[in-house]
């Protein structure tokens, strides 16, 4: 079990570089999301399932609809592109 | 322009339209008067090169700023007690209380649940009024006189007749919201609570939203309906714990009994404040969600 927990945080330290490092902005939402999956995980590995019940709810879930929508507003997600004029 | 009032150029500064009489605005420039040779100009031979010493200032300060910070973060950690440690501050008579007794004093078989929603009411409530105050916000900010109501288009509103999101969201959103009121109705007895539970509930509601159209979730759930949800259970929680609070914690009239394990009437107000709580998350969840994606109209 000390194995899978240490392979959940090499997962963690890579999907927090790579949210910093991506450029596509939807791509690094998507990674962010999958550190809060991980995140989740661990904290029931810790013995907390009530934060990781939050953190899957909000981290993985409404944050990254947030996110999403913020990206629609402001026309930078594919085929939501303002026109040019 | 100059017999304006110091009002009147405030409140002209703060549309954006200034105009004011200064040398050198580049604005009134074409008023100067002819006295004015562009001889002058060899001073200002090169406008890049402040710009680019403001840039450089700037990133040095960034880094400066950066790094302080990061060393007086590891200084406070290294001052930390050691992980374990029996003798550290925080292993005290309070926690010892909470856990021997949490149970007898709160009913709550959760001890975090007791903890949060009996010995530390006040922060909830505290919270829940932060969650209030920020939709209350986010409403002002978003919410302008062009926009009365929350309009029917979603941000995924043109695929809300995607196959795979209908498909999808008729076998989950049933499970998510059995799961999200199972939450917070247990919250006393299982991990999890109220604000875990609003969350989930939350979660399911802007999926339904993105399923059905925000058409028809305005005709259920609309901004006034969700702001008035949240006042009502944040004045129900104000009531509830203010009574308990003065009658001396002893909940007095309250005979709901304590701690039953697998009994959902048990634990006195903790049923009522996580129901309270959750709905209070769900909505501004949800009403986060609508407001940020109405489309502007302009």
């Amino acid at each position: 079990m000390i194995y899978f927990e240490f392979l959940l945080l090499i997962f963690l330290i890579f999907c927090a570089v790579g949210t910093v490092f991506t450029r596509n902005l939807l791509s690094s939402i998507i990674v962010f999301m999958a550190f809060s999956a991980i995140m989740s995980v661990i904290w029931l590995l810790l013995e907390s399932p009530d934060l990781a019940i939050t953190e899957a709810a909000v981290g993985a879930g409404v944050d990254t609809i947030l996110f999403l929508v913020t990206l629609k507003r402001i026309h930078a997600l594919k085929g939501t592109e303002k026109d040019e004029k | 322009m100059k017999n304006k009032s110091l009002l009147h150029r405030f409140v002209d500064w703060v549309n954006g339209d200034v105009a004011d009489d200064r040398p050198g605005n580049i604005r009134t420039v074409g008023s100067l008067p002819e006295a004015k040779p562009p001889k002058e100009k060899p001073e200002h031979t090169d406008p890049l090169r402040h710009l680019n010493r403001q840039i450089a200032a700037y990133r040095v300060s960034a880094v400066l700023v950066c790094v302080s910070l990061m060393l007086a973060l590891t200084y406070t950690v290294l001052c930390l007690p050691t992980y374990n440690d029996p003798s550290a501050p925080t292993n005290n008579e309070v926690s010892q209380r909470y856990v021997e007794q949490g149970m007898e004093e709160t009913g709550a078989v959760n001890t975090v649940a007791g903890m949060i929603l009996d010995y530390r009411a006040f922060d909830t409530f505290g919270e829940s009024t932060v969650l209030f105050t920020a939709t209350a916000a986010v409403l002002f900010i978003t919410l302008s006189k062009h926009t009365k109501e929350w309009t029917e288009r979603g941000p995924f509103a043109d695929s809300s007749k995607d196959p795979i999101l209908q498909v999808v969201g008729k076998i989950l959103l049933p499970m998510i919201f059995v799961y999200g009121i199972y939450v917070v109705l247990n919250g006393h007895l299982s991990p999890g609570g109220g604000f875990s539970g609003g969350a989930v509930l939350g979660g399911g509601l802007i999926l339904a939203s993105s399923m059905f159209g925000q058409k028809k979730m305005v005709r259920v759930l609309s901004a006034n309906v969700t702001t008035g949800l949240s006042v009502a259970c944040l004045l129900a929680y104000a009531a509830m714990k203010g009574y308990s609070f003065f009658t001396g914690a002893n909940h007095v009239g309250w005979e709901i009994p304590k701690g039953t394990p697998g009994d959902i009437l048990s634990s006195g107000f903790i049923l009522p404040l996580n129901i309270c709580v959750g709905i209070i998350v769900a909505c501004t969840m949800f009403s986060f969600y609508s407001l940020f994606s109405q489309v502007e109209e302009e």
